[in-house]
C-alpha cells in the first residue's frame, strides 16, 4: 500500500477535468499535426510548445505527453496511406502497411497499429510504474561525478546512434553545449559570449532553439522536398481489423511490446531500434517469412507495438535520472525545466503528484488515442488530401505566432527564424539537429556538475575513476567512443579483402 | 466525392508533372525494392566541397570559441574559471572538424546537394524574415496574408484563385483563434 498510495493519487490528478481535457487536446492536436508528412514527433512537440505556457506544470506535461504519442500515431498513418514514414521509427511499418493499404486493407493496418500501440504503451506504462522507483532510488546516491559521467554518456549515445556521420553528430552536440554556455556564468558571474547584448544575458532560451531547429527547419526543408512526394492517399474502408487479423497479430504485439519496453530504456533512438528489431524478430519467427513485404499484418503490428512501448519507456531515464534518451525527450525535458520542474531522482519523492499524474495520464492518453483513432481516420485521410502547398503556410504561421506568444517578444520570433535557417542548413550539410538540442538542454547540468566534481576531486580528472558508478559510466563512454573507430578498421579490412577477391575473380574471368 | 477526389488527384498529378518532370515509377513492393527505390529517389549527397566548407566553418567557429574562452580566463583544473568549459568544447569541435575534413574528403553519403528547388527554401526563409520585420510595424495580418500567398502561389504551385481564397481564409482563422478567442497580444492592425 505504501507503494501504491501515490500511484493511486496520481489517478486523481489525471481524472481532474482540466487535465483530462488537456490530455484529449494533446492527443488530438498531436495526431493532427503529426499526420502532416515530414513533421515527426520532435517537430510537432517543438511547434506546439507555446501551448503549454500559462497552464499548471502537471497539465502541461500531460498535454505534451499526449502530443507525443498522438504524433507517434500520426506518423503511422502517413506510413500506411502515403508510404511516407513520419519519423524513423515507423519506417518499417511502410513495408507491410502500404502493401496492405494497396490491397484494400488500409483500415485493418491502421486499426491493428492503433491496438498494438495501445497494448505496447500500456505494458510499458506498467513496467515503468515498477521500474522507475527502483531506478530513482538507485540514482539518489549520485553525486556530481556520476551526473557528469551520465550526461556525457547520454549525449554521446544519442550522437552515435543517430543517423548520419558520427563525427558530425558529435560536432552538433559540441555546438549545443557551446550555445548552452552563452549568458551569465553561474559560478563566477562572468558574462560569456553575450557581446553586451541584453537579450543574451540570461542565455538563449530553449524554446526558440527547439522550435527553430525542429519546426521551422523542417518546414523550410519540406518547401524544397515536398515535390517529390505527391501520391494521393489510398482509400480507407472497414477500419476495424477482422478477428483473423487480430489473432494473427496478437503474438507480434506481445513480443513487440516487451522488446520495445527494454530497448526504449536505453538512450539513443530507442523507438527506432525497437521497431527494426521487432520487424526482424517477426520475420525470423514467422512460419512463412516470404509473406513479409507482401502485406503481413505482423509486420505492422510488431513494430508499431514496439515503437510505442519504447517511446513510453524512454520516459524512465528522463523522469528518474533527468537524462533525456532522445531528441523528443530532450524537448519534453526543456518544457519541464520551463515549468520549474527539474526531472531527476528526487522528482518521484518531492513531487509524487506530478510524477504519477504524468505516468498515469499515459493510460488515459492511450485509451483516448485508441478511441479516437478509429472514428477520426476519415478526418486524417481528408487532411492528407489537402495539398501540402496549403498546409505549409499554416504550420509556418502557427510556429511564428506561437513563438511570439511565449514572451510577447519579437526577438524570440527572430531567433526561431534564425535557428530555422541553421536547422535547414544542418540538414543539407549532413548534421543532425537532435544531438544539438539534447546537448543544449543538458549543457548547463553537465558543466555545473563537471565543475563541482573538479572542486570535490581537487582538480584530478582521474578521481572520476575512483568512484565505482562514475568509473563504470566513463568506461562505457570510452567504449562507445572508440567502438566506431575499431569497427571502421574491421570493416575496411573486410571491404579490402572483398575488393581483392572481386578483383581476383575478374582477373580469372579475363584469363 | 469520388469525382471530386479524382479531380483533385488529377490536379496533383499535373502539379507534380510540372514541377518534377517525373512520372511515378512502377510500385516497389518488397522492402528491398522499396529501400533501393528510396536510395534512388533520395537527393545526391552534399559532396566533398560541402564537407570541406562545413568543416571549415566549424573549425573557424571552434577557433573563435577557443580565443574568446581564453579571454574569459581558463583557471586551473582544481579551480576552473568561466572560460574552461567553453574552451574544452571548442577544442573538441575543432578536433572533430579536422577529423571530418580528412574522413569526408571524398564526400561521403551524408547531406544533400543544393538544387534549383533549394531557392524555395531560401525564398521561404526570406518571407519569414520579412514577417519578423513587418509584424511590429503593421501588425500580423498583412504580412501573414503575403506569406500565405507567396508560399501557395509561387512555392506551392497553387492557382491565383485558390491561393487568394485560401490565404484570406487562413488569416481570418488565425485572427479568430489568436486574437478573438485566445486574446493574445500579437501586434495587429485591426
Amino acid at each position: 500500500m505504501e507503494f501504491f498510495g501515490p500511484v493511486l493519487d496520481g489517478f486523481n490528478v489525471v481524472l481532474d477535468p482540466t487535465n483530462l481535457l488537456y490530455c484529449l487536446l494533446g492527443v488530438a492536436v498531436g495526431m493532427l499535426i503529426g499526420v502532416l508528412p515530414g513533421l515527426g514527433p520532435a517537430a510537432t512537440i517543438a511547434i506546439l510548445l507555446p501551448m503549454t505556457y500559462g497552464v499548471e506544470p502537471v497539465t502541461a506535461i500531460i498535454m505534451l505527453a499526449g502530443i507525443f504519442y498522438g504524433a507517434q500515431y500520426g506518423g503511422t498513418i502517413t506510413s500506411v496511406l502515403l508510404r511516407l514514414p513520419g519519423e524513423a521509427s515507423s519506417v518499417v511499418t511502410v513495408f507491410d502497411g502500404y502493401v496492405m493499404a494497396k490491397q484494400g486493407r488500409a483500415g485493418a493496418a491502421l486499426g491493428i497499429a492503433a491496438i498494438g500501440s495501445f497494448i505496447g504503451a500500456t505494458i510499458s506504462i506498467i513496467g515503468l510504474t515498477f521500474l522507475a522507483p527502483l531506478v530513482a532510488r538507485f540514482a539518489l546516491d549520485f553525486g556530481p561525478p556520476e551526473y557528469t559521467a551520465l550526461a556525457m554518456l547520454g549525449i554521446l549515445l544519442v550522437a552515435t546512434i543517430s543517423g548520419g556521420t558520427k563525427i558530425k553528430a558529435i560536432i552538433a552536440a559540441a555546438v549545443g553545449l557551446f550555445l548552452a554556455t552563452i549568458g551569465r556564468d553561474g559560478f563566477t558571474g562572468a558574462e560569456r559570449f553575450t557581446f553586451g547584448n541584453l537579450s543574451l544575458a540570461d542565455g538563449i532560451d530553449f524554446v526558440p532553439i527547439a522550435m527553430g531547429l525542429f519546426g521551422v527547419g523542417e518546414i523550410l526543408y519540406n518547401l524544397e522536398e515536398r515535390h517529390r512526394a505527391a501520391t494521393a492517399p489510398v482509400k480507407v474502408s472497414n477500419v476495424w481489423p477482422k478477428g483473423k487479423d487480430i489473432k494473427e497479430a496478437s503474438g507480434a504485439i506481445g513480443r513487440g511490446s516487451v522488446l520495445g519496453f527494454f530497448l526504449g530504456i536505453l538512450p539513443g533512438g530507442g523507438a527506432t531500434i525497437a521497431s527494426l528489431a521487432s520487424y526482424a524478430t517477426e520475420k525470423k519467427t514467422a512460419k512463412d517469412p516470404s509473406r513479409f513485404g507482401k502485406g503481413a499484418i505482423e509486420g505492422v503490428a510488431g513494430p508499431e507495438s514496439a515503437n510505442n512501448a519504447a517511446a513510453t519507456s524512454s520516459f524512465i531515464p528522463l523522469l528518474t535520472l533527468g537524462i533525456p534518451a532522445n531528441a523528443t525527450m530532450a524537448i519534453i525535458f526543456g518544457a519541464l525545466l520551463i515549468q520549474g520542474v527539474t526531472p531527476g531522482p528526487q522528482l518521484i519523492n518531492n513531487d509524487p503528484q506530478l510524477f504519477w499524474g504524468v505516468v498515469n495520464s499515459m493510460y488515459i492518453g492511450n485509451i483516448l488515442l485508441l478511441i479516437m483513432s478509429i472514428p477520426l481516420i476519415g478526418i486524417f485521410v481528408r487532411i492528407l488530401r489537402v495539398r501540402a502547398a496549403i498546409l505549409a503556410p499554416i504550420t509556418a504561421l502557427i510556429t511564428m505566432l506561437g513563438a511570439y506568444t511565449i514572451r510577447n517578444s519579437m526577438f524570440d520570433v527572430l531567433l526561431v527564424v534564425f535557428f530555422g535557417a541553421i536547422g535547414y542548413l544542418m540538414k543539407k550539410f549532413g548534421f543532425e539537429p537532435g544531438p544539438l538540442v539534447l546537448a543544449f538542454v543538458l549543457g548547463s547540468l553537465l558543466e555545473s556538475n563537471l565543475r563541482r566534481s573538479l572542486l570535490v576531486l581537487e582538480g584530478d580528472p582521474m578521481g572520476f575513476f575512483t568512484r565505482p558508478i562514475s568509473a563504470t559510466l566513463l568506461v562505457l563512454f570510452i567504449v562507445v567512443a572508440v567502438w566506431p573507430i575499431v569497427k571502421g578498421v574491421i570493416d575496411k579490412r573486410k571491404n579490402s579483402s572483398l575488393a581483392a577477391s572481386v578483383a581476383e575473380e575478374k582477373l580469372k574471368e579475363n584469363a | 466525392m469520388d469525382a471530386k477526389h479524382a479531380r483533385h488527384s488529377a490536379e496533383d498529378k499535373a502539379v507534380e508533372a510540372k514541377t518534377d518532370q517525373s512520372i511515378e515509377p512502377e510500385e516497389a513492393l518488397t522492402p528491398e525494392e522499396l529501400a533501393a527505390q528510396w536510395e534512388a529517389e533520395s537527393p545526391e549527397p552534399a559532396g566533398p566541397i560541402a564537407n570541406l566548407v562545413s568543416s571549415l566553418v566549424v573549425l573557424g567557429l571552434g577557433i573563435v570559441g577557443m580565443v574568446l574562452s581564453v579571454g574569459l580566463g581558463l583557471g586551473s583544473p582544481a579551480e576552473p574559471a568561466a572560460g574552461m568549459w567553453p574552451f574544452i568544447i571548442s577544442l573538441i569541435a575543432s578536433v572533430m572538424a579536422i577529423a571530418q575534413i580528412i574522413v569526408g574528403r571524398r564526400g561521403g553519403k551524408d547531406g544533400e546537394k543544393f538544387s534549383a528547388l533549394s531557392w524555395y527554401a531560401a525564398i521561404g526563409f526570406g518571407t519569414l524574415l520579412l514577417m519578423v520585420v513587418l509584424m511590429p510595424l503593421i501588425g500580423f495580418e498583412i504580412p501573414s496574408l503575403l506569406l500565405c500567398f507567396v508560399w501557395m502561389r509561387w512555392l506551392g504551385g497553387e492557382r491565383w484563385r485558390s491561393a487568394t481564397i485560401y490565404s484570406i481564409l487562413i488569416v481570418l482563422a488565425f485572427y479568430a483563434i489568436f486574437i478573438a478567442a485566445l486574446g493574445t497580444t500579437i501586434p495587429r492592425l485591426f
